[in-house]
């Protein structure tokens, strides 16, 4: 088979060589995987080109063990070299069925409304054994591929939807001609050509692939529209000069140019202009953000307003689009367990299909003197049996939902995820960054003496600016907002003998002052009464505000008090979590009195307060130990263990980080709506997989029986094989309708205008 | 008479043999495995007439296995290949090669890997 594989030269993008002297040592790389004949590295360009045998794994393989980051460059796939490959398929499936109809139609008709000749005279032989010819030619055109299919599978040991179709048909068509060219073999009542059934059966399920095949189509669809995203080229600025290039020629570090309305092509980061960017098509976040100068920008998203230059971070499969593309790809031919237990069933379906099809055809001969009625019997169980509406109907619904997930910012990672997320009764959320954004702000200063707030603010400012606390951080941006005239130099010159006190505060010399800045801990410490203040201590705390004192000389100045806000659209999506049945539980590492106080703004049901990072698995662990079955939310790095130890873990990303590693489903927007959207989604996936399991199953267990006749001594009618035929072509794309009757799909109240 | 009940009883004989053949065929035997040789090279799997070939490779644990898989039918069945118990998976575009990597770690044991819709059905073993 070697001589058949294709062998076209392979273009890598390279990343992380950051000097010539790695284009060797990539190059050396490459070189040694077996069946590589020729690796030439662009530094440039960042890129390999690799000519040989070697596969593309090997020598992904070969770059990352060398230490650097590889990925296939491809050409422009869109996917519409494979949708014209299905479309001529189609077609020809459509030919097949048109050409058997034309054979097997007039006969059936014909043969209804008793225009047949009878078998018993010359000419009536003679022209059943033309009908007979045309039947063969129909199989042979039409219904060719069932037969090598079975055929190839038996000598392999398997049987599988060919070996039902060509043992129907070919056994309808063998015992038709030796009726036709000896009749005396039977009884006069059996006396009689099933050419027709043969043809009309053949017409039927290529008619039935094809509609099948057009509904398939459709399930990917999501995965269509993320791909489309990506623009065809990008603005590129080289040598001073904005030339437009195709989007596979712009390499890493590269300038881009952005204007109003276009698509953004790679991932990068702004150098140059602000603008806004509707970054809704990959987060499912509606509003669009502003970006300046430091901001990261996602390709596949839609430049608003302003014209900006950004600088290329990554490229070709490593941008976030293509991530996505990838980890919904393979979510989508992942399977949930209960999917499995449907293929532990096709798995042993056709043979056993083909055993039930020989007792039938036993059982007739033994109780009913006519053997056609035995061969319509077991032909018919053959034509009826569906073994594609079981194995179909798991993936295809997954197909649609996951797809379905993505187009609101929510990628699930496996099967199992979205089947433990229908089964979900409490939502365990952290707090800080899940349920608040993450960034704690300035709320209030209050001075307690002679100092003006404005003062007090340059103080803290001054005396934090040395340190990497988030507090700091709150401090410092609050004085740039009140000052906007001060840069940073201003408030670190002043600051001298720098001392931070674990755990409670900092202090330093501010302009021949001594300044603490702190707990009440600290002030304590340093001899500082804060009686007086301890009321205002308590309702600070109570508000879900950190009061930090600020003392001057000793002597006790003012109250800075810091707060995480609330996400603006936590309550709404607790309150959404509520309306499907869900507990909310907070899980925090702050003191009770602030977790309460969040709790208590966004409705949530439980706190569990002052909870080390490293116990938050263990809390998880507690309330399975009570039966419920948890998701956790959390940021997916500080969370992992936890998220780790839930039965589905979310990440709640940033925008960019799309793989997250410990989480079961990622949610592009940084909003709790995201959980209850997974959820909703989920539910209605899982429930449109026991729908067409429930109808596959029941279509089997229904259809077998009557085809084998089981009516007959009860209501005395026997199932047309035709029949059976239709029936069968009807219910695989019974199952692929109703998994695209998903895609219409909305979850309630997504609170996107909230 | 006689002759009517002599030819029943060989037809029943008859059903019967066919159906243990079917149960020996299909379930009983297992097919000639091709057994995986140096770990540089690819093993080669033709996706044609509803067979996978071969259908069952054989694998030496501790070295990574490299599955070429070249799809020939242009029935949407075919256009997945999935080791579900491994959790890997790959679409198999018309008649381009797509190698799969079985990495090294894999446990000893029986992989079923399939298409979509259980009708290519293949074992790996890992020895």
């Amino acid at each position: 088979m070697a001589q058949q594989v294709k062998q076209q030269p392979v273009r890598l993008s390279v990343g992380g060589m950051s000097c010539a002297g790695c284009v060797a040592t990539v190059e050396n790389a490459l070189r040694a995987v077996p069946g590589v004949a020729e690796a030439n590295v662009n530094f440039a360009e960042h890129t390999a080109l690799v000519k040989g045998s070697a596969p593309v794994v090997a020598l992904v393989q070969a770059i990352t063990t060398a230490g650097y980051e590889a990925a296939e460059l491809t050409a422009d796939d869109d996917g519409s070299e494979k949708e014209a490959a299905e479309f001529a398929y189609y077609r020809s499936l459509l030919r097949r069925a048109g050409v058997a109809a034309l054979v097997g139609a007039p006969l059936f008709v014909a043969g209804l409304l008793g225009l047949l000749p009878p078998l018993d005279s010359f000419t009536g032989r003679l022209f059943w054994l033309f009908a007979g010819v045309a039947t063969l030619a129909v199989l042979i055109y039409s219904g060719g591929h069932f037969f090598t299919g079975a055929a190839k599978s038996f000598l392999a040991h398997h049987a599988n939807m060919d070996t039902l179709i060509a043992m129907g048909t070919g056994s309808a068509w063998l015992y038709s001609l030796a009726v036709v060219i000896q009749p005396r073999l039977v009884p006069t009542l059996a006396q009689h050509a099933y050419f027709d059934a043969a043809a009309v059966i053949i017409a039927l399920i290529n008619f039935g692939s094809a509609l099948e095949m057009r509904a398939r189509g459709r399930t990917s669809e999501a995965i269509k529209r993320l791909i489309s995203l990506r623009p065809k080229t990008a603005r590129v600025v080289r040598n001073g000069e904005e030339i437009d290039v195709p989007i596979e020629d712009v390499g890493v570090d590269e300038t881009l140019r952005v204007r109003p309305g276009e698509r953004i092509a790679v991932d990068g980061i702004v150098i140059d202009g602000h603008s806004s960017v509707d970054e809704s098509m990959l987060t499912g976040e509606p509003l669009p953000v502003a970006k300046q100068g430091g901001d990261e920008v996602v390709g596949g998203t839609v430049n608003v307003s302003g014209s900006f230059l950004f600088q290329a971070r990554r490229i070709g499969s490593q941008t976030v689009l293509a991530q996505i593309v990838e980890m919904v790809r393979q979510a989508q031919s992942n399977k949930p367990a209960i999917g499995r237990l449907a293929d532990r069933v096709s798995a042993v379906f056709v043979p056993s299909v083909l055993i039930i099809a020989a007792l039938t055809l036993l059982i007739w001969l033994h109780l009913y003197p006519d053997p056609s009625y035995a061969l319509v019997a077991c032909m018919t169980v053959l034509i009826i049996a569906c073994p594609c509406a079981l194995g179909l109907a798991t993936p295809m619904s997954i197909m649609v939902g996951v797809g379905k997930a993505a187009e609101y910012g929510v990628l699930i990672r496996n099967g199992e995820a979205l089947q433990q997320s229908g089964r979900l009764t409490t939502v365990v959320v952290d707090k800080t960054g899940t349920v608040t954004s993450g960034k704690p702000t300035v709320t209030t200063v209050i001075s307690l003496g002679q100092w003006p707030e404005s003062q007090l603010l340059g103080l803290a400012a001054a005396v934090e600016a040395g340190s990497e606390h988030p507090l700091a951080a709150a401090v410092l941006d609050a004085f740039r907002a009140s000052n906007p005239a001060h840069g940073d130099s201003d408030i670190t010159a002043v600051a001298q003998d720098f001392e931070a006190i674990s755990g409670h505060g900092v202090q330093a010399r501010v302009d021949g002052q001594q300044v603490w800045f702190g707990n009440q801990r600290l002030m304590e410490m340093q001899g500082i009464d804060c009686q007086e203040v301890t009321a205002q201590l308590h309702q600070l705390a109570g508000e879900a505000r950190t009061p930090v004192l600020l003392a001057i000389d000793k002597q006790l100045a003012g109250i800075i008090a810091v707060a995480d806000p609330v996400k603006p659209d936590s309550r709404a999506a607790i309150r959404r979590m509520h309306d499907i049945g869900l507990r909310v539980v907070m899980i925090t590492g702050d003191h009770q009195a602030t977790a309460d106080a969040v709790a208590a703004q966004v409705g949530i049901d439980e706190v569990l307060a002052d909870v080390l990072p490293q116990h938050k698995a263990d809390r998880v662990a507690d309330l399975q130990q009570r039966g419920e079955v948890v998701a956790m939310v959390g940021d997916g790095i500080n969370d992992a263990p936890a998220l780790a130890r839930s039965n589905v873990g979310f990440a709640i990303g940033s925008g960019t980080d799309v793989a997250i590693e410990s989480a079961d489903i990622t949610l592009m927007r940084g909003s709790l709506h995201g959980v209850v959207d997974a959820l909703q989604i989920s539910r209605a996936t899982l429930a449109n997989i026991y729908q067409n399991l429930f109808g596959a199953f029941f279509y089997n267990a229904l259809g077998i029986p009557v085809a084998a006749g089981i009516l007959y001594p009860l209501a005395g009618v026997m199932l047309n094989p035709m029949l059976a035929g239709a029936a069968m072509a009807l219910s695989s794309l019974t199952v692929v309708s109703n998994a695209n009757r998903l895609r219409l799909y909305k979850v309630s109240g997504t609170g996107q205008q909230e | 008479m006689q002759g009517v009940m002599g030819f029943m009883l060989v037809l029943d004989a008859l059903v019967v043999a066919v159906i243990v053949f079917i149960i020996w065929w299909f379930w009983l035997y297992k097919p000639k495995a091709v057994r995986s040789g140096n770990s540089a090279a690819a093993v080669e799997v033709l996706v044609a007439d509803g067979t996978y070939t071969p259908a069952r490779i054989e694998h030496t644990r501790g070295q990574p296995l490299l599955l070429r898989f070249l799809r020939r039918d242009p029935s949407p069945c075919a256009e997945k290949v999935l080791f579900t118990d491994l959790d890997i998976s790959a679409d198999l575009p018309l008649e381009q090669p797509v190698d799969v990597l079985i990495p090294a770690q894999t446990p000893a044991g029986e992989y079923g890997f399939s298409c979509q819709m259980q009708m290519y059905r293949g074992t790996l073993v890992v020895k």
